[in-house]
């Protein structure tokens, strides 16, 4: 049954990230990476992370990839574009890149390069002693006693994107020096001026 | 059959590939965004499975911070995204290509 729902998911995740690159639209893009996100997480439930795939499916699934629609839906790129290569053999050379990068991966996936060593019982993914709870109170107890520093850390990392993307994506008060085309394009550019001037 | 860590990492290994392929093939940056967010999950899969194999929780952890910063960078590339269309019109790699010096 594990079997079964291994391969499965395994193929439902490969079809979805092969999908989100060849895709001609970006919003089918975005679409399958859903797929793809969700079937992960189906792996994390059976690796005996539950709280991790929650969190996949909520913070990926939930947040990251509706800011994606949200963007593409605000661009308005939602048309198709072509997958023409403009430059000569940049395809064919970076599957060549890719095909070597697989089985370089697929030759460490099968050594045995892990030390074999298990983690003391107070680390223990299961076992030990039960006082120490189920996978959530474990992941929560070593993340808020080892991890306590990095996880403030990520805090200030949070705060930092969030001040930066609202500094990038601000529309900026002075008057931009405008690009020829853009000029253009705008039949009076006294209503530009007065926009400029508003704030 | 027994399903092994090993089938685990060699299915990280392959969407970490098609992720890694999609950044050097696609123009679309939003799409080539997506494709990061396909090789930052490979890794998860990858730091779940060893988490199991070697039965420490830590590895667990680990993947907190890697989906903190998926999100972080996120934030911070659609907002560069958004800030060069205002500019170019456009969302292609090839609208920045000035730049290269």
């Amino acid at each position: 049954m594990t079997a079964v729902i291994f391969f499965i998911f395994a193929a439902l995740a490969l079809v979805g990230a092969l999908g989100v690159v060849l895709a001609r639209n970006p919003v089918h893009s975005a679409l399958l990476l859903v797929v793809t996100l969700v079937s992960v997480a189906v792996f994390f439930v059976q690796q005996q992370a539950h709280l991790l795939a929650a969190v996949q499916v909520i913070v990926y699934a939930g947040a990251i990839v509706v800011l994606f629609l949200f963007v593409i839906m605000l661009l308005g790129v939602d048309r198709e574009e072509s997958l023409d290569d403009p430059l000569p053999h940049q395809r064919s050379a970076a599957i060549a890149l890719g095909a070597i990068v697989l089985a370089e991966l697929i030759f460490l996936a099968g050594h045995n390069w892990a030390t074999g060593a298990t983690a003391p019982d107070q680390f223990a993914l299961k076992g030990g002693s039960t006082a120490l709870g189920n996978n959530v109170e474990r992941v929560a107890r070593v993340l808020f006693t080892d991890f306590l520093w990095p996880f403030e850390i990520t805090a200030g990392l949070l705060v930092i994107a969030v001040v930066g993307s609202v500094v990038l994506a601000r529309r900026s008060g002075q008057p931009v020096e405008l690009l020829e085309e853009e000029v253009d394009s705008v039949d009076d550019v006294d209503t530009l001026e007065g926009e400029a001037a508003a704030p | 059959m027994r399903i092994t860590d090993t089938y685990y990492l060699v299915l990280a290994a392959m969407i970490f590939t098609i992720g890694a392929v999609g950044v050097l093939v696609r123009r679309n940056v939003l799409v080539m965004f997506m494709c990061i967010e396909l090789m930052l999950n490979a890794v998860n899969l990858t730091f779940v499975a060893f988490a199991r194999q070697l039965n420490d929780v830590r590895g667990q952890a680990f993947v907190f911070f890697t989906l903190v910063v998926a999100a972080a960078e996120v934030a911070v590339g659609l907002a560069i995204i958004v800030a060069i269309f205002r500019r170019r019109r456009g969302a292609t790699a090839d609208d920045v290509r000035m730049l290269k010096g």
